[in-house]
């Protein structure tokens, strides 16, 4: 009973995945896949939204650097001084999460808007995916910080002479390089999927891969919204996997 | 950390003040977000975005209850597979999301087709609030299995053994011995799930109808309207309640993940 239950929310969550993929690649989706394969509508896809699938990959990578310079030394504080007020500036890192997108977003361009250049550069949708990315990061960093023993290991170097920088690079980032990766692949595939901020943040110049799919369903065929479906399910699958992977990884090694 | 000190001040801050004075800027002054509660529109969309974040929290609530503790409770061949494909849409964009639901239950969706075989007669609901619904359960189950995962790890069996001893039938067991042990991890992963309910934009964005959730609201108010005012007043209410939401979650759990839907 429970099984089939269970195999039944499986199927709500896995078919229509299945279904979009193998309806972007069919020749016309009311006769099915007996009515022949294509290419043709990926093909579509890849040469018309290549911009946009360009300037998402782009925004992930930079956001991934952004949140790796902000991110770490910011949960490296966090774990060394806990009082009340790292945790307040906590809950305020935070509140972009908390907040609808919408609301940030609205927020960034009443306060930015009229500055001509910045608003019409891809930076400003980079702003809004920092914010939104960077508790990802903090958070999973600041979990394995504080699950090691960051002050003994410290002055065990220090004691050997290592200064800041090599105890930083030598001893704290390899002893939560689990907590990187797994904040890492976070906060690129979060990136590679917001809408809910980058449809206000956005112009016609910038439009980003999730803008470019709702953009195709609203109004072009259904295939060709299938095809681009599997292009993105193509990129974000993969990583959602490694996620997994190696959120697991993380939980296998606390229990040892 | 100053750094991110200033990047958060200059970005998130100091917009976030703009946008409680733009708020209170247009036609209608500070009564703006008066009006959120007194003009009809703004409340029965705002009661119209409760009352579908609610149902769908309790909904999802009762599908990963029963499909998490039987996934923690048991070890089969396939289990980790399952659980992976239950997490898997964890960071389907909304628009994504409504474009699965467009696939089961849309014009050419998978639900018509079966119940023209069964009834001859099309069941296309993907537009109507069944709909929205769907998409919203959809992208809640990834958000709250896990946790009710984690609680039911360390549900006793050996309490449920003894409740049965004493002669309590499998309604009674559930209802006074697991509801009442997985209820912290049940209001935490609730209240997610509601604030991502309540600010998730893309799904009725793709789905776009009639169905006027508050998002989607700000979002016409913005771009149709070109009333700035009001949809700041809009915006910051609705941040108001999805923030009070996830740090009540907060304050039950130590931790909460909720991306945006």
């Amino acid at each position: 009973m429970q099984l089939a239950f269970t195999l039944t929310v499986c199927a709500f969550l896995i078919v229509p995945v299945l279904m979009s993929m193998t309806a972007g690649v069919t020749l016309n989706y009311m006769t099915g896949v007996s009515g022949g394969i294509t290419t043709q509508w990926v093909e579509k896809v890849l040469t018309d939204y290549r911009g946009p699938i360009l300037l998402s990959l782009q925004l992930a990578i930079a956001c991934l650097a952004c949140t790796l310079l902000l991110g770490i030394p910011a949960a490296y504080v966090l774990a060394k001084r806990q009082n009340a007020f790292t945790r307040a500036i906590e809950e305020l890192l935070v509140m972009p999460v908390a907040v609808p997108g919408i609301a940030t977003a609205l927020a960034l361009i009443v306060t930015y808007g009229s500055s001509g250049s910045f608003r019409t550069s891809w930076l400003f949708i980079l702003v809004g995916h920092v914010l939104f990315t960077l508790p990802f990061m903090v958070r999973s960093v600041l979990a394995v910080m504080s699950s090691i023993d960051l002050k003994t290991l410290e002055e065990g170097a220090r004691s050997l002479g290592a200064n800041f920088t090599q105890r930083f690079f030598g001893i704290i980032l390899p002893n939560c390089s689990s907590g990187i990766i797994a904040g890492s692949l976070m906060v690129v595939t979060l990136s590679l999927g917001e809408f809910n901020m980058t449809l206000l943040l956005h112009t016609p110049l910038t439009q980003t891969l999730p803008v470019g799919l709702a953009d195709t369903y609203a109004s072009l065929r259904l295939e060709v919204g299938s095809a681009y479906t599997l292009v993105f399910f193509v990129i974000i699958v993969p990583l959602l996997i490694a996620m997994q992977w190696a959120s697991n990884a993380i939980s296998q090694r606390k229990r040892t | 950390m100053a750094p991110v000190a200033i990047l958060f001040a200059a970005f998130f801050l100091l917009p976030l003040a703009q946008l409680v004075v733009i708020g209170g800027s247009g036609k209608l002054g500070w009564s703006a977000y008066l009006a959120v509660f007194t003009e009809t529109r703004y409340l029965k969309s705002f009661i119209a975005t409760i009352a579908l974040s609610v149902g769908v929290t309790f909904f999802t609530l009762i599908v990963s209850g029963i499909t998490g503790v039987f996934l923690e409770r048991n070890r089969f061949r396939g289990r980790a597979l399952l659980t992976a494909m239950l997490t898997l849409p964890l960071a389907f964009p909304g628009v994504v999301i409504g474009f699965m639901v467009i696939m089961l239950a849309g014009r050419q969706g998978l639900v018509p087709d079966i119940t023209d075989l069964i009834f001859g007669e099309r069941l296309v609901f993907a537009y109507s609030m069944a709909g929205l619904c769907m998409g919203y359960v959809y992208f809640s189950i990834p958000r709250t299995i896990l946790t009710v995962m984690a609680a039911a790890e360390k549900l006793d069996p050996r309490l449920e053994e003894a409740a049965r001893s004493l002669g309590a039938g499998p309604f009674m067991v559930v209802r006074d011995v697991i509801l009442p042990a997985l209820k912290p991890a049940f209001l935490a992963a609730g209240a997610i799930c509601f604030a991502t309910s309540m600010g998730a934009f893309g799904t009725a964005f793709t789905l776009a109808t009639r169905i006027n959730v508050v998002p989607m609201v700000i979002y016409t108010e913005f771009t149709l309207q070109a009333n700035v005012a009001m949809a700041a007043a809009l915006s910051f209410v609705l941040g108001g309640i999805t923030w009070a939401a996830l740090a009540f979650a907060r304050s039950l759990s130590g931790s909460s993940v909720a991306a945006s839907g």
